[in-house]
């Protein structure tokens, strides 16, 4: 979610960097300015909220540190390394940590975005200064109740791994936690030099895998409550249809259905368990007013795009006469790249649980956006926004879908919950996932390159037409004056490759369609990138030159970009033969504050695109866990191939065509490469890495496949023509 | 009915073509096993019966009565099955939703393959689903489950 930030990331970080440094002291809120560091731990998530509630960290008498994440643990891997900063300044073991997801509450607003969300690979660098000045102030509390304690200078106590040691004596955390929570708050700490870290930069095993791999998890669909209903929603078949009547007689004889509901997103069935409320919505029968959305239809709207492509619209970014070289140009490339609409379809199906009392509301679930969740459920229940507690479950993937603006899921289970009288978890099924729209915005690039005499573009004009995540939501006011989404043009009309480039324009088209649409992980990238790294490629092609070579000499002035472009093709082994039938192809991306360079190894079998190896090389400046970086890189490749060879939500007459994973197809382990990943060393601010390892791919697999076919494919999902 | 999970005997009130999925999530309270698909296209609800791979998506309860079910539950008492052993080594997962599906495919795997090679592992778990891409980790915590299999015996 870059978008939420200015489109020059540079800006963005200094900006983000001032409001951290404002929070040396202010990451504590707590009247009385004393440190939280509690003497109990509460015992279940269903417990009043926290009395420290704004707190980060707990350090009970037992020595259990528990710490409290501000973002939402989906696979990413905060939930490991966000206690390794605190870890690396507290001076204790991070294996022996707790970690809970944290309430709702303004004091674990994003550092950058002014409300509890996680999103945009944002976690680990908005939280760098903040967490690790959390584990600073709390060693220096700690050291000052031991010397307090002992009658000595704090100069002649030192930490050791959850002790405070001076002369022959040593003290627990456990017991000095009581006595530290009365101390003032320090005016300043002193963060350690980063040569002398031993956690940052340590690959360290993630903290939540005991529970992950027993069954013990809690995910928001396996919230459990006493007297707890579940609900299933019919929805509009089409997108922005409206309910006229329904039949529910035969729903109601479905044994363990206990109510109908209506609710404005459709007929709720509300149920003793899933089986009865799945049963009983299919029993009902419901009459919608189907609306304009039924003519909706995925071939006509591209070719709706292909025509706005070629007139005038905004300009995102221009310099020179890209226009009038072009004109002039003898060697023109002239291409169009589509990609469709994608659901996220993490795993774990959409769901949220919502107990309403008089004074409180309760919620559920597994989200990415705790604040707007809070919003939402405070206005439809008419109770004040601190009187609903959200509780952050484990995500089963988020991908961008659990970060709606709109707070879709969540507020359908309020109404659900109000309607029915009730304590009722609202589930979607698959299908309700793969057809209630949030998707990727379907996009259409149309780029013209004009060489000149050395080879490289004299002249770039894109223009990109695609549809605005922010617009039509409570976010739309981020959309700057010039009316530009900036998501829907990153990683274009900022791509380094057109600042090399004299003449160069960028243009974007915002289409509008009643088909909800949303960010899905690297947002505008998952499009951009596809286009310019394959037109690049093209161009290079074109030039007669290797793929590799006319990058670096495009990237000549942009050594973090050109330094992952020369590290992957070294690792892969780029201009080294490779058996036959098999061919590479290169991308290079920079998303999120990092940067990507990715080779792909494909072969041809039967027709079907087969990728065997990706070299992956990543600078997301300082590596905090190499380990979860590594991940996140095979994760995003895994990603980002699906959509690149089986990924696509079409519409005829208004209805999704797609419903469940037979026919919308995600990667598969037999089809997973071998993915090798190299860090590069890096001594810059951390930039994100759930993200950046998706834009690349595609583009990667599509350069490698026109090598060694000769087909450009400029189509995702990309598939061979006979 | 009567169904036995993980060694305990449960009489279940429930309609009988309920599948065994929601038996074991919405009446046994056993969230373990998970819900992603529900026509049997994923393999997050994998649970074994009588030792053998099952989705309990589309497997009846009933159709199961007297039979031995395990789900992740009931797998190991201490997270000490070998194949979990693997999956912490090899920090496998990532969101986790759909990981006890795959550590359920991955030990019925091992309990008739001790060895498997690639391809046994993509005929096994070519159809266990995750979004997250953990695929390679998966592959690799298979082979390493298996040594440790052979280490124990060892």
């Amino acid at each position: 979610m870059s978008v939420l930030a200015d489109p020059n990331r540079r800006e963005f970080l200094k900006a983000a960097t001032l409001t951290t440094a404002g929070l040396v002291v202010g990451f504590y809120v707590p009247a009385g300015r004393r440190f939280a560091l509690a003497a109990e731990v509460p015992a279940a998530p269903a417990a009043p909220p926290l009395p420290q509630a704004n707190a980060f960290l707990r350090i009970a008498p037992d020595d259990t540190v528990t710490v409290l994440l501000a973002h939402s643990e989906m696979g990413q891997g905060i939930w490991t390394a966000l206690p390794m900063l605190i870890a690396e300044e507290l001076d204790y073991d991070v294996a022996g940590m707790r970690v809970e997801h944290a309430p709702a509450a303004p004091a674990y607003f994003h550092t950058a975005f002014g409300a509890q969300m996680t999103g945009g690979s944002t976690t680990t660098w908005s939280e760098f200064d903040r967490y690790r000045q959390v584990g600073a102030a709390a060693r220096a509390l700690l050291l000052q109740a031991a010397a307090q304690r002992l009658g000595v200078p704090v100069s002649a106590c030192r930490t050791d791994n959850g002790t405070v040691v001076t002369g022959g004596r040593r003290l627990r955390y456990g017991e000095l936690a009581a006595d530290a929570a009365l101390l003032p708050m320090p005016a300043s700490v002193t963060l350690k030099d980063p040569k002398d870290w031993t956690v940052i930069g340590q690959p360290t095993r993630r903290l939540d895998t005991p529970e992950k791999i027993d069954g013990s998890a809690v995910f928001g669909l396996d919230v459990r409550l006493d007297g707890l209903l579940t609900a299933v929603v019919a929805r509009s078949p089409v997108f922005g249809g409206k309910v006229k009547s329904f039949d529910a007689s035969g729903t109601l004889a479905v044994p363990g259905v206990r109510k109908v509901v209506q609710v404005p997103s459709g007929v709720a069935v509300v149920a003793d368990h899933f089986w009865a409320a799945q049963q009983g919505r299919e029993a009902l029968k419901v009459d919608w007013d189907l609306g304009p959305g039924a003519s909706l239809d995925t071939d006509a709207m591209v070719a709706e795009f292909r025509k706005l492509a070629v007139t005038q619209g905004k300009v995102a970014a221009t310099a020179g006469d890209a226009p009038g070289t072009l004109a002039r140009a003898d060697k023109v490339v002239e291409v169009e790249y589509v990609a469709p609409y994608l659901a996220h379809a993490p795993m774990e199906p959409l769901n949220a649980t919502v107990r309403i009392a008089t004074d409180r509301c309760d919620v559920w679930t597994g989200t990415q956006m705790q604040t707007g969740e809070q919003m939402a459920a405070a206005a439809i229940t008419g109770l004040k926004p601190e009187q609903v507690h959200v509780h952050t479950t484990f995500l089963g993937g988020g991908f961008g879908r659990r970060a709606t603006p709109s707070a879709d899921w969540v507020s359908e289970a309020v109404h659900v919950a109000k309607a029915a009288g009730a304590t009722v978890k609202t589930v979607w099924t698959r299908e309700d996932d793969v057809r209630g729209g949030y998707y990727r915005p379907l996009a259409l690039h149309r780029v013209r390159a004009a060489l000149g005499s050395d080879g490289l573009p004299a002249a770039w004009d894109h223009a990109i037409v695609s549809q605005s995540v922010l617009a039509g939501t409570p976010f739309e006011a981020m959309i700057p004056k010039s009316g530009i989404d900036p998501s829907s043009v990153e990683g274009a009309a900022d791509s380094p490759y057109l600042e090399a480039i004299p003449n160069h324009r960028v243009q974007l088209h915002d289409y509008r369609a009643p088909v909800p649409v949303l960010w899905w992980r690297s947002v505008g990238h998952s499009h951009t990138a596809f286009a310019m790294e394959c037109m690049v490629d093209e161009l290079a092609r074109a030039a007669g030159s290797d793929p590799v070579d006319y990058r670096r000499r495009l990237l000549a002035d942009r050594p973090r970009p050109r330094g992952v472009l020369d590290l992957a093709a070294a690792k892969s082994g780029w201009g080294t033969p490779l058996p036959a039938g098999r061919a590479r192809g290169v991308a290079v991306h920079e998303s999120f504050g990092s940067f990507v360079a990715q080779v792909a190894e494909v072969s041809v079998e039967a027709g079907r695109i087969r990728v065997h190896r990706v070299v992956c090389a990543v600078d997301c400046g300082i590596a905090v866990n190499p380990t979860t970086i590594e991940a996140q890189m095979e994760s995003g490749i895994a990603f980002g191939l699906s959509a690149a060879l089986s990924g696509a939500i079409t519409l005829k007459d208004g209805r999704v065509q797609q419903s469940n994973f037979d026919d919308y197809r995600v990667l598969r382990l037999p089809d997973m490469p071998k993915v090798e990943v190299h860090i590069v060393a890096s001594r810059e601010r951390p930039g994100g890495v759930g993200e950046p390892g998706t834009p690349p791919i595609a583009p990667a697999v599509a350069n490698a496949v026109a090598a060694l076919t000769g087909q450009r494919l400029r189509e995702m999902p990309l598939r061979l023509r006979a | 009915m009567k169904l036995r999970v993980n060694d305990k005997d449960y009489e279940v009130a429930a309609p009988a073509d309920m599948p065994l999925l929601w038996v074991l999530r919405d009446l046994l309270g056993l969230t373990g096993t998970k819900y992603g698909c529900g026509v049997g296209q994923c393999g997050a609800c994998l649970v074994h019966v009588d030792g053998k791979p099952r989705r309990s998506c589309m497997t009846n309860a009933a159709a199961v009565e007297g039979k031995a079910i395990t789900t992740i539950e009931g797998l190991s008492a201490d997270a000490s099955h070998p194949v979990q052993v693997a999956w912490a080594e090899v920090d496998v997962v990532q969101c986790g939703y759909c990981q006890s599906g795959q550590i359920m495919a991955a030990a019925a795997l091992l309990a008739e393959t001790p060895r498997p090679t690639d391809p046994e592992i993509d005929a096994a778990l070519g159809r266990q689903l995750c979004r997250c891409g953990t695929y390679q980790r998966v592959r690799a915590a298979v082979h390493r489950a298996a040594d440790l299999n052979q280490e124990q015996k060892s």
